[in-house]
């Protein structure tokens, strides 16, 4: 009968605090710039002149094709080198965002894709401008279709911002590796966290789930 | 001046040259119905109206404006002549005023104020003034066309072209779909219709034209031309149509 004792931990319940804030600051921020830049990525794939669409399709097959670790690595140690110099936090930023632009990029294009170009047609022939086509007709049924993959993503990149810990941001797994490193209390510091995580995501995914039933509230087929 | 001269288009998708040197006028509140057989180029005479395709030469005027996908005034061109196609082509994520009162507010041809009447107005000239806050899934295939219809006739267009409307209907939904556009001949609307219709080409419309591969190939009075086609493809294809 092991001899747990999860009391030790609770010193340290600002430090477990601080952790899930810095966590969730990383994952909204890289979730809000990430979606720009994947809408900016979707439109150039759709319909962009030709270098872009080359350097938007390059872009998201190096992110999606190389270790994450790697990226936030480089974000990290490599601007310094020219002079520009980031925190851990701001490198983990950027670098997740850059990351979840490439998968929100490809989810996104698929969304757009998934609307009959006699959509874009009929909004066309109202007189509207390409604008207020995608905008009101293209995209509210395009986000619905990719509601789904949207969210799934979004976790994943909860749970990867814990990569951000290797460049010593001050989030949650880093604050573990550091409560631990202080009470010896391995199992117990890791289980908690884990419990911490899985939470996070239940909570996040019926925060979801309660904003795509008010959103989408229109009758489809099938 | 007619609203629409068309004046010997040719267009071309690739090396298939669809549309011949067609030549078409359309005086306003004339009903003129295309006939003729599947790809002899119906669609796209109707698509270069709008705009909707870029024609190889050629001209098309709209009230004496050239039109081109590259003109100034495109979308305000566009406003003033309504389509509607075989697949409605409804937003399914708006209800029925929604999709009728999008453009003319987005358009400022209304207020949000006003939207509501417009909506109503155009909904009961088709019938469907009930039907406000159902959205188009939860409507038959009829409903939702003739929906279609009063988004046109929201924007108070010049010219109303139509593109096989009913051809999608189960059989039972055509005559609500005919009797609206029906109504609309009857109140002054200047229409172009592509149709398999016999009895609306013959009996509704001012003009007949009917197209073969790529080419207007006759035109004239419908009454005349049913009862007198002056070329054997004309004849045969009365003949197969007849009813
Ligand atoms: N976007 C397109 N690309 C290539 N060919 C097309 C396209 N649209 C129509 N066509 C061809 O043009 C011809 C005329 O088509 P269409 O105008 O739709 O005829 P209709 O409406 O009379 O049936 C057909 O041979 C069709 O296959
Ligand atoms: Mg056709």
């Amino acid at each position: 009968m092991p001899n747990f004792n999860f009391r030790p931990l609770w010193r340290y319940s600002d430090q477990f605090i601080d952790g899930v804030l810095t966590t969730l600051l990383l994952t909204v921020s890289a979730t809000m710039i990430g979606l720009i830049i994947g809408i900016i990525g979707a439109i150039v794939l759709r319909g962009g002149p030709k270098p872009a669409r080359i350097a938007v399709r390059t872009y998201i097959e190096i992110i999606r094709n190389t270790p994450a670790l790697l990226q936030i690595f480089i974000i990290f140690f490599v601007p310094p080198t020219i002079g520009l110099k980031f925190s851990p936090i701001q490198a983990s930023i950027v670098a997740l965002s850059i990351y979840f632009g490439a998968y929100a990029s490809e989810i996104l294009r698929s969304g757009l894709n998934s609307i009959p170009a006699s959509q874009i047609e009929a909004g066309l022939c109202l007189g509207l401008t390409r604008w207020q086509v995608l905008s009101r007709i293209v995209l509210p049924p395009a986000i619905r279709n990719i509601y789904p993959s949207i969210t799934s993503q979004f976790v994943l990149l909860l749970l990867g911002t814990s990569i951000a810990s290797q460049v010593s941001a001050d989030e949650l797994f880093h604050a573990a590796g550091f409560i631990d490193s202080r009470t010896y209390r391995s199992f117990e510091v890791y289980a908690l966290t884990c419990g911490i995580y899985f939470t996070l995501v239940v909570l996040f995914k019926i925060a979801f789930a309660l904003v795509g039933r008010a959103a989408f509230r229109w009758p489809t087929r099938r | 001046m007619a609203l629409v001269e068309i004046k010997n288009v040719r267009k071309n998708y690739g090396t298939l040259e669809v549309l011949k040197g067609v030549s078409l006028d359309v005086e306003k509140g004339e009903i003129v119905t295309i006939i003729g057989r599947s790809g002899s180029g119906k669609s796209t005479l109707l698509r270069c109206i709008n705009a909707l395709e870029t024609i190889n030469s050629g001209e098309i005027l709209l009230e004496g404006q050239s039109v081109s996908a590259k003109m100034d005034g495109l979308r305000q061109m566009r406003q003033k002549v309504g389509i509607v196609f075989q697949a409605f082509n409804l937003f399914p994520h708006m209800t029925i005023e929604k999709n009728v009162t999008l453009a003319p507010i987005l358009t400022g041809k209304t207020d949000k104020q006003g939207a509501r009447k417009l909506a109503l107005s155009v909904l009961e000239r088709v019938g469907l003034a009930d039907k406000l806050k159902a959205y188009p899934e939860q409507l038959s295939g009829g409903q939702q066309q003739r929906v279609a219809i009063a988004r046109c006739l929201a924007m108070s267009p010049h010219l109303m072209l139509f593109d096989e409307v009913t051809s999608a209907l189960d059989p039972e939904l055509v005559g609500e779909v005919l009797k609206v556009m029906e109504e609309m001949a009857a109140q002054g609307m200047t229409m172009v219709l592509v149709t398999h219709e016999m009895n609306f080409a013959r009996n509704v419309a001012t003009k007949l034209v009917f197209m073969h591969q790529g080419r207007v190939w006759e035109q004239g009075d419908p009454k005349t031309l049913f009862a007198n086609p002056q070329t054997p493809e004309l004849k045969s294809f009365i003949g197969h149509h007849a009813g």
